[in-house]
């Protein structure tokens, strides 16, 4: 790639909040790092791990998470449960392999553009220093591993000639994640 | 019926918005970009997309290219959502197979580089394309409007609210948190800069609340729970005991003349301590509702010491001639408790108001420390014809060898006290330079002082204030520019003796001075009441980072907040003075109004559905909901939702284990597809 490597960063915004804090952001012109795009939740309560994961899969180098601050909450508790599920997702990350500040959550008031700034600054920046993340190169990889070393154990039980006890290693499949 | 990939026909719009959006990002290139992409019939690019031709223009492609699904890249979806929509839906299409990006607050306006920018907008346009495909016709359900109307606080701002809701009709709650409803103004001497006296303007609005058909006056409480939503709240109030029964009180105020405190003796709030109430009193001439109350920390038929749960305990030990006094009226009653009550109502104004800038926070001035250092408020109250000295100026230090109270000769008024200041609040109080200069006529009126004026600028932008400003100059008022350093008693010099010496530095002249004057006079600033959080939480309203209530749009929703059917007035919202607080307490009557008229409100259809045949009954989201609106079927083992009650946070969604309840607009599918576009760009 001939193009400079610059993290992405996904970011799920609740409607109350943090999402009007990124549009005040807009409105009182402050400037940040290009490197987010955000989503549109209700609530941080919506946000799914697996939307995480798929994130992170697909390519993302950070899941920015933003929400009401405690007691706030639009939805009266949806953050409290947001942060539930993120605490126990970071420890699941962590055992993953995947380092714990590519996730984040943030609490972030209506009225705090310039804190919408200044997380998203922060966190390219950390994102950066900690390189890509890759995925989907990774999995391709392991997938070309799988698949090289299905045709080598083919190869050598073709060579030993046929195993009447045991059937033959079935076809190696198609890369899942090329 | 589930529209497959190929039914799909999206038409994709971006919009310029005049240079605010094609500054930075090349909107023909993002036009072409989505143009390849799947599913993608039309993709254009058009200057203003919010105007009438732009929404004519989808119309018209919506009929011509057959499009049945729209997507608009422009800018926030809290800004214009609403307006394509309602375009889209014009055309003939549902609403809801519409999707808006935002590439203004959220790219444009933010960022620097016109490449990233451009990048951006086309990841953002792509999401919105894979996400549309999957987007269902929904339909908007409407919900009936409860007609009453809650308005919070008796300020002047409640009460234009209060009584414009009325007098069209509607059913209102007044409640104030004080004996009396008038708020500060009722404390104000004269308004600026007409000088016609506050109490003149505002005694007959206060008793046509108190005997209004329509309003329901509740002062001395309280809100304390507020729940539901727009259409549909239920309060709580709190009636705080007043030992009156408000219905037998005639306000004769017998009881205060025989009180067995012949001489009223604790410091009276009204006027900012500076009179003297009894145990039992009303707070002011003009009080409305014209009902006593009595202080249990003061009478003497409470004990001092309290019931666990904090209300006083009845002594009897007093001699109750108050209760004499009353006689067969019959209206005092020690046993009194306080009182919930609950309401219905449709929306709520909030307008709480604001509280003075406590002068101690600035100790180089002096307040509490000389006696001669007073508040704008406490001079409000002394130079008013029924305050504690009947609206003679005297001051509060030594007396006269006579005995007789002295009077200033000369005054000095600090601007700026509590505004403007990076040690204490960083915002213009906006009133300060009026009300001081209102002051410096009145104290000059009423003492024939020399008036000096301490200011950083003077700032009059309103109706007849710089005219006012003007009359001020001739009348000889002097007005020193600069922030004064120190309020001292340190005499330097034997005119010094005695007096209190301002120490400033004249900019104009660029000299520092010593000005000797008899009182000092702190212009304190607006500052949000002590309890704004509190008050926030409790009607889930947001507060700006220096505490004033957050308006949904600075702008163009100036009374609204982030929760329908809530309105703001008045100096809640941020400071402001009477005209402006009383324009915004009619816009916000307008306002509730204008939602009550039309007799229900529309709610988004994001609310969350369980699929029947993946529900496993697992219960895991039904204490999840903070409303109670998932219910479990005993007999078939599945959880249900009650649509009624959900209000589509979708937490339910996010944690279902077996993926079987779905948000509308928010559907999984949806958000995944979101992901995968974003995502998909080099």
């Amino acid at each position: 790639m001939t193009k400079e490597w610059s993290p992405r960063i996904v970011a799920f915004f609740c409607n109350w909040c943090t999402y009007t804090a990124a549009d005040l952001a807009g409105v009182s012109r402050l400037k940040y790092a290009p490197n987010v795009r955000i989503i549109r939740l209700m609530c941080s309560g919506r946000v799914d791990p697996q939307f995480i994961l798929d994130a992170l899969a697909r390519g993302a180098d950070g899941v920015l998470i933003g929400g009401c601050h405690p007691g706030d909450c639009h939805y009266v508790e949806g953050n409290y449960k947001m942060l539930r599920r993120f605490t126990l997702l970071r420890r699941m990350l962590a055992d993953l392999g995947i380092e714990p500040e590519r996730v984040r959550l943030e609490w972030i008031s209506a009225a705090e553009g310039e804190k919408v700034k200044r997380v998203i600054n922060e966190m390219t920046e950390q994102l950066k220093a900690l390189g890509p993340l890759g995925l989907p190169r990774k999995f391709a990889e392991w997938d070309r591993e799988v698949i090289a070393l299905a045709r080598e154990v083919q190869d050598r039980e073709a060579a030993a000639g046929p195993c009447p006890e045991r059937p033959l290693t079935p076809e190696p499949q198609e890369a899942v994640h090329a | 019926m589930k529209a497959t990939r190929d039914e799909v026909r999206i038409g994709f719009y971006v919009c310029h918005c005049g240079h605010n959006i094609a500054a930075l990002v090349d909107c023909p290139a993002v036009a072409r970009y989505v143009g390849t992409l799947p599913g993608v019939v039309l993709s254009r690019d058009y200057k203003y997309m919010c105007s009438d031709p732009g929404q004519e223009l989808i119309q018209q492609d919506i009929r011509e290219h057959r499009l049945n699904r729209v997507v608009v890249a422009s800018c926030s979806p809290l800004l214009h959502e609403h307006t394509f929509r309602s375009a889209v839906e014009a055309g003939g299409l549902n609403p809801f197979y519409f999707h808006m990006v935002n590439i203004r607050e959220h790219d444009s306006w933010v960022h620097t580089d016109r490449i990233l920018a451009t990048e951006k907008a086309k990841a953002l346009a792509r999401a919105a394309i894979e996400r549309v495909a999957h987007h269902k016709p929904l339909e908007i359900k409407k919900v009936p409007i409860h007609p009453d109307v809650l308005v919070v606080g008796g300020g002047i701002a409640g009460i234009h609210a209060a009584l414009t809701l009325a007098n069209a009709g509607k059913k209102v709650y007044l409640v104030e948190r004080e004996p009396s409803i008038g708020g500060h103004m009722a404390r104000f001497d004269k308004t600026f800069p007409t000088l016609d006296c506050a109490a003149c303007i505002l005694t007959p609005k206060m008793s046509e609340v108190g005997s209004h058909p329509n309003i329901t006056l509740w002062t001395y409480s309280e809100v304390v729970k507020v729940d539901g939503y727009v259409g549909n709240y239920t309060v709580q109030v709190k009636r705080k005991a007043r030992y009156i029964h408000e219905d037998l009180c005639t306000g004769c105020q017998d009881c205060i003349a025989n009180c067995v405190y012949k001489e009223p003796k604790f410091a009276d709030e009204f006027n900012e301590g500076l009179g003297k109430r009894k145990p039992v009193f009303i707070p002011f001439p003009q009080a409305t509702p014209q009902v006593v109350l009595i202080d249990p920390e003061v009478c003497l038929n409470f004990k001092r010491n309290k019931n666990p749960d904090g209300t006083p305990v009845v002594s009897d030990k007093c001699k109750k001639t108050c209760v004499e006094a009353c006689g067969e009226r019959g209206a005092i009653d020690f046993t009194q408790k306080d009182e919930l009550r609950e309401i219905r109502v449709g929306t709520i104004i909030v307008c709480t108001g604001f509280q003075t800038f406590d002068a101690r926070r600035v100790p180089a001035y002096g307040y509490g420390i000389y006696p001669n250092v007073y508040t704008a408020l406490e001079i409000e109250r002394l130079v008013n014809a029924s305050g504690p000295t009947g609206g003679e100026v005297v001051l509060r230090g030594p007396k006269n060898p006579d005995g007789t109270p002295r009077k200033p000769r000369s005054i000095g008024i600090i601007h700026c006290v509590g505004s403007r200041d990076k040690k204490t609040n960083l915002w213009c109080s906006r009133v300060c330079c009026m009300y001081s200069m209102k002051l410096a006529h009145l104290l000059k009126e009423h003492t024939g002082a020399e008036i000096y004026n301490f200011y950083i600028d003077i700032r009059t932008p309103g109706k007849g204030y710089e005219e006012f400003y003007n009359k001020l100059l001739e009348e000889g008022t002097h007005f020193i520019r600069g922030r004064v350093g120190e309020v001292t008693d340190w005499a330097m010099t034997p005119e010094e003796e005695g007096k209190l010496v301002i120490r400033v530095e004249d900019t104009l002249a660029g000299v520092v001075r010593r000005i000797p004057v008899d009182m000092v006079v702190l212009a304190t600033g607006l500052e949000p009441r002590a309890d704004a959080a509190e008050v926030r939480r409790l009607f889930n309203m947001s507060c700006g980072g220096d505490g004033w209530f957050l308006e949904r749009h600075p702008k163009l929703a100036p009374v609204n907040t982030f929760t329908d059917g809530v309105f703001l007035a008045g100096c809640c919202q941020g400071p402001k003075d009477i005209p402006d607080t009383v324009a915004q307490a009619g816009a916000a009557a307008a306002e509730a109004l204008a939602l009550i008229d039309r007799g229900y409100v529309e709610q988004e259809p994001n609310t969350a559905h369980i699929l029947d045949n993946e529900c496993s009954g697992c219960k895991s989201c039904i204490p999840l909901c903070p409303y109670t609106a998932i219910l479990f079927d005993e007999t078939r083992q599945k959880a249900y939702i009650n649509e009624a009650l959900c209000k589509g946070c979708g937490t339910c969604v996010g944690s279902c284990p077996s993926g079987s309840i779905v948000q509308n607009l928010f559907e999984d599918e949806e958000i995944f597809s979101e992901i995968r576009g974003v995502l998909a760009y080099d």
